[in-house]
């Protein structure tokens, strides 16, 4: 078999990196779900929280992405 | 040659990379100059004609809405105002607080629909290029943003008051501090531009390069390799179709949360207390 795999093994590393945020994010919107669906009428408030905890947990992915490209 | 071998043959398709996103200058020049080890176009590209035509969209847009007020709104006013309304109460008010987000909301307004209008331009059909997926075109709008909240916390505290709100949590104190005001000055003066500029643009710059590798895979799949991977590439546009409306989502998303952090970070900035 003479298939070779052009690319950078930065790639496979940001695929590795992109675990953590993302069981965070499925973190934050369950428990967001769960506090809407208790307390619907609180939904307004726990929206804004809940955006800006997926900003936070979604910026350690972005930063990933960002050293992906840049280290070479 | 095995399927696996046939589909990973380095001479046959070229997956899109960074360098896609580098457009020439628009109507020729094409010069280019060296500056940090890269080169640069010298001329005007299509990025910077997309922030002028979001600017000019955005201004004429509510321009024309708000300029026959009348008490019962008409549709045109109606959607200016829900839009207006929208930035204004859900945004501004329910982060900085009733007592001072007035002063802000004429910024935040201007942001938020200036980065969605440049959002939309990937989706929107002849443009279809996002403006910030160019990171220069997002670094200008971090260092506004950074002199904003700052500005509006210095104004607030004074400069070394503010420095003390920032950079030393209440509670605290003894050998504590050597260790937590450095994290704090780093968190919130240093790296909150960085990571406000970096979301904006890697979200864009990978929705984007995303649906080019489905666009350039699916065709490759089709029209290169014949046989059965043709249905695979017709998977690949059918996918392609699904990520551009998830990519308008996040278009959308992006400057909702660029503008709910900058209302935080003013908001921060300006309260009595922690």
């Amino acid at each position: 078999m003479d298939g070779t795999i052009n690319g950078s093994v930065n790639m496979i590393g940001y695929g590795l990196a992109a675990i953590g945020p993302g069981i965070g994010i499925g973190l934050i919107f369950a428990a967001y779900i769960s506090g809407v669906a208790r307390q619907p009428e609180a939904q307004g408030r726990l929206q804004s929280i809940a955006i800006l905890g997926f900003a936070l947990a979604e910026a350690l992915a972005i930063i990933g992405i960002a050293l992906a490209f840049v280290l070479s | 040659m095995t399927y696996a071998a046939a589909v990973v043959r380095s001479d046959g398709f070229t997956p899109p990379g960074p360098g896609d996103f580098d457009l020439p200058a628009v109507g020729g020049g094409g010069e280019t100059f060296e500056l940090f080890g890269q080169s640069f176009v010298l001329g005007l590209t299509k990025p910077m004609l997309q922030l002028v035509l979001a600017a000019v969209v955005v201004f004429g847009f509510f321009y024309v809405a708000s300029r026959g007020r009348a008490m019962v709104p008409g549709r045109l006013q109606f959607i200016g105002e829900g839009a207006y309304g929208f930035v204004r109460n859900s945004v501004s008010r329910d982060i900085i607080g009733a007592r001072d987000f007035a002063k802000y909301v004429p910024y935040l307004f201007a942001l938020f629909f200036f980065i969605l209008v440049n959002n939309l331009f990937a989706t929107l059909p002849f443009v279809q290029f996002p403006t910030f997926s160019r990171s220069g075109m997002v670094y200008g709008l971090a260092i506004l943003s950074w002199v904003v909240y700052n500005g509006a916390g210095i104004r607030r505290h004074g400069f070394f008051g503010y420095f003390k709100h920032q950079t030393v949590p209440p509670g605290i104190n003894g050998p504590m501090l050597i260790l937590l005001v450095p994290l704090e000055f780093m968190s919130n003066i240093l790296v909150r531009p960085v990571t406000l500029a970096l979301r904006l643009f890697c979200n864009m710059f990978a929705g984007h390069l995303l649906l080019i590798l489905f666009a350039l895979g699916g065709e490759y799949l089709i029209f290169e390799l014949s046989g059965w991977y043709a249905p695979v590439g017709l998977l690949a546009w059918v996918l392609f179709i699904a990520v551009a409306f998830l990519e308008i989502l996040i278009q959308f998303l992006q400057a909702y949360v660029f503008v709910l952090l900058n209302a935080m970070y003013i908001s921060g900035a300006i309260s009595e207390e922690h």
